[in-house]
């Protein structure tokens, strides 16, 4: 070879120029809102850079202005497609500091209805990251399945989306009669969406190319990126929640944890499916088992007595008074409890100074962490990669900004 | 020499066809998109649209976009070419419908003595006049990329100029093999040599069938193969900066685009307005106690009818697949087509050609 030829830059003798593109805040990509400013080399991401932010709501400085039971709503808004999770963490975590042990039949409740959040989660994500490939009819499947959900959810505490079902010490109310037939007949159809989603996509030649080998990362990077939940289990890593810290009475449950093993988008999506599943397994155990007792501890500090108990006997009226006027007064002290929400561990780090408020409440969103891995991600793939990537590592804007 | 009845049948069959692809096509397709797109996804579809209460099925809705759609802004993003930014949606939607010039849409009856023939121009070269107006269809999306002034038009038009001009090759080798079977370049030519029902295109072609449909739809930039105009990844593609009528014209012109696909489709593989065992002769005869002008009458529309008949199936069949399919990498894509399209389609050719060398394919 020649001298010549060696120095010849083939970029800089054909004048090529990059492509710098802001895609979002409002673009169809980015169903939260997120912004990703991409250098492009022709079609190839040479550079990207994830803006978040956007949908921050000062959750956190908010928490300290509410008592402690005023914070749940603010919980449901943080995944807002598995709002159920949220509450309970925050629940666990508040518990935990106070040393309160919730009834058994509590448990039970919590850990039925947080399935069904993540099976919400799961749907929207799967939908919602065919519907980004074009594939429509699939997320109308996976639409009416997570409908049938919330039909289930709606039941439970009138809410279909933001549900601040939780409450310190048990639950708002008590599931409805005939709930567990109602589970039985919705499921049998979510199995049928299920397989009808998989039969569409799963052995899809077009999908498949679409989502294997794309956005992988391995099982020691992820770590390092502080991967959590199913695309760290994508990796192959059995890291599970509900497995590794076990909460609520999943020690005694029968489920497992599926594992991927390259850590790409495909191995990502067949992780949630699967874990879709399971949870469907989880409910219908807890159904089995669920033992009858109260949902509520039997302690007026904590749990509030009835508006009708409250209005008939004068100590119940007294500590109705204290809890609304001053809240509930919490053990000074900090805790850190995680627990399995739909993209991963969403932990809440609670600090008490004794008052009536959270000194600090300190949420530990999953998806922060896996978008900070975005440019690793996709960096050197086709614009047209970023879409399925992004979809799987689920960016959920009321959560990552909080 | 054109002679006065020979004017008046053109500017009728002009007329008529114009007719069925602007006047009831594009407003059809778009219907048909909703609702059939709505039993696929267990949904109900459009049907609010309604005109003194009635509704009919949801038909006016499409009615009511193009009306919504003439009265919005016709927006010109700032620092776009203007003359090209108005020119790009013309040049789409004029060879979507002049392609349709040579597809015969009945076959050959004698009204009051007046042999009239079922196609707006005879070409022998009939195929060769298809592709030939279906690459120019690429110039519209391209130059409505670069005038636009938005990056997202860009790369959605550089795809589609990459994309077009790729599969226009290929569509060009899946139907060799057809016209060597046929020994005529002429769609008239080609639909009378499939009288005979066992002489039909899609029974020694189904191969070549099923190539040159996807090659059609990847030409046609629909799902999977829409990478030019993919939402999620480039807003609209290549016409992100169009706006009312602008706006319908790119529409109308992916709708007629899917008529001309089928159409072809029903032409040379479906038999165009042949029924299967029944030949136009022998429906003439059969329709006899009309006269000989009813006959001949009754029998035109029948094959007009067949005609759209297949031609809906087709289109039906293309929405299915469009509603079915997620989409394609834009670097898949191409791949699909040199790697794979192109080299199916050389080794059917050299099929065909063994076939009629040995006997095997009947002399058609």
């Amino acid at each position: 070879m020649t001298d010549a030829k060696k120095d010849y830059d083939f970029h800089k003798e054909s004048h090529t120029e990059r492509m710098v593109i802001n895609m979002g805040p409002s673009h169809p990509a980015t169903h939260g809102t997120v912004k990703f400013l991409v250098t492009l080399d022709g079609e190839t991401i040479e550079d990207i850079d994830v803006e978040i932010g956007y949908l921050h709501r000062a959750f956190e400085k908010e928490c300290e202005n509410q008592q402690w039971s005023g914070v749940f709503p603010y919980t449901d808004r943080l995944d807002y497609t598995a709002s159920v999770l949220n509450n309970i963490g925050y629940a666990l975590a508040v518990e935990k500091l106070i040393g309160l042990k919730t009834p058994e039949r509590c448990d039970y409740i919590r850990t039925i209805i947080g399935e069904m959040a993540r099976m919400s989660g799961h749907y929207t994500n799967l939908g919602a990251g065919a519907l980004e490939l074009g594939a429509l009819s699939a997320f109308i499947y996976f639409v009416e399945a997570r409908e049938l959900v919330w039909d289930l959810l709606e039941s439970v505490c009138g809410a279909r989306l933001t549900h601040n079902y939780v409450r310190i010490g048990g639950l708002i109310s008590e599931l409805p009669d005939g709930f567990g037939l109602g589970v039985a007949k919705a499921f049998k159809k979510n199995r049928e969406l299920w397989s009808d989603f998989d039969k569409l996509l799963t052995k899809n030649r077009i999908f498949l190319d679409r989502m294997r080998d794309v956005g992988g990362i391995s099982a020691e990077k992820a770590i390092e990126w502080g991967f959590t939940g199913p695309c760290l289990r994508a990796c192959g890593v059995p890291f599970d929640v509900r497995k590794a810290e076990p909460y609520l009475i999943y020690d005694q449950l029968d489920f497992e944890i599926p594992l991927g093993s390259t850590g790409d988008n495909f191995d990502r999506y067949l992780v949630r499916m699967e874990e879709i599943n399971q949870s469907m397994r989880i409910v219908e155990q807890c159904l089995e088992k669920m033992p009858e007792g109260p949902i509520n501890v039997d302690d007026p500090n904590w749990r509030q007595p009835s508006k009708d108990e409250s209005s008939k006997k004068i100590e119940s009226l007294i500590f109705h008074f204290k809890a609304v006027i001053e809240g509930q007064k919490v053990p000074a002290g900090e805790v850190y409890q995680p627990i399995e929400g739909a993209n991963g561990e969403v932990g809440f780090y609670v600090v008490s100074n004794g008052g009536g408020k959270p000194y600090k409440c300190r949420c530990r969103p999953p998806s922060f962490a896996l978008t900070s891995a975005m440019p690793q991600l996709v960096t050197g793939s086709m614009l047209a990669d970023l879409i399925p990537t992004f979809d799987m590592i689920n960016l959920i804007g009321g959560e990552c900004d909080r | 020499m054109i002679t006065l009845p020979d004017l008046v049948e053109t500017v009728v069959k002009i007329a008529f066809i114009l007719g069925l692809t602007i006047g009831f096509y594009a407003p059809i397709i778009g219907w048909i998109e909703r609702k059939q797109s709505a039993v696929m996804q267990d949904r109900i579809g459009g049907n609010r649209a309604a005109i003194l209460g009635f509704t009919v099925i949801g038909l006016f809705h499409s009615l009511a976009d193009a009306i919504k759609l003439i009265f919005k802004e016709d927006f010109v993003p700032r620092g776009a070419e203007t003359a090209l930014h108005r020119l790009a949606p013309v040049i789409s939607v004029v060879p979507a419908l002049i392609a349709f010039a040579v597809i015969p849409f009945g076959g050959t009856y004698n009204l009051w003595g007046h042999e009239t023939r079922l196609v707006i121009a005879d070409l022998d070269v009939g195929v060769l006049y298809v592709f030939a107006i279906a690459s120019l269809a690429t110039y519209g999306v391209v130059i409505a990329g670069w005038a636009s002034n938005n990056n997202w038009s860009l790369l959605g038009a550089l795809r589609a100029a990459a994309q077009m001009f790729s599969y226009e090759v290929a569509m060009g080798l899946t139907i060799i093999g057809l016209v060597m079977f046929y020994q005529s370049l002429s769609l008239v030519e080609i639909v009378d040599k499939q009288e005979n029902f066992y002489h039909w295109g899609i029974i020694w072609h189904f191969p070549a069938f099923i190539l040159f449909l996807t090659c059609a739809i990847a030409e046609n930039k629909r799902i999977p193969f829409d990478t030019p105009e993919a939402e999620s990844e480039l807003v609209a593609g290549y016409f992100t900066e169009y706006s009312g009528m602008k706006f319908i014209m790119f529409w109308t012109a992916e709708f007629l685009e899917i008529v001309t696909i089928s159409a072809l489709c029903v032409t040379l593989f479906f038999g165009g307005h042949q029924i299967p065992f029944v030949t136009v002769s022998g429906l003439i005869d059969f329709l006899g106690f009309l006269g000989p002008n009813g006959a001949n009458a009754a029998a035109m529309l029948i094959g007009v009818a067949v005609f759209i008949i297949k031609l809906t199936l087709l289109i039906m069949l293309q929405m299915s697949i469009r509603w079915t399919l997620p989409r394609f990498r834009y670097d898949q894509v191409m791949k699909l087509g040199w790697k794979m399209i192109l080299p199916a389609s050389l080794i059917w050719i050299f099929l065909v050609g063994a076939g009629i060398l040995t006997g095997v394919m009947p002399a058609v």
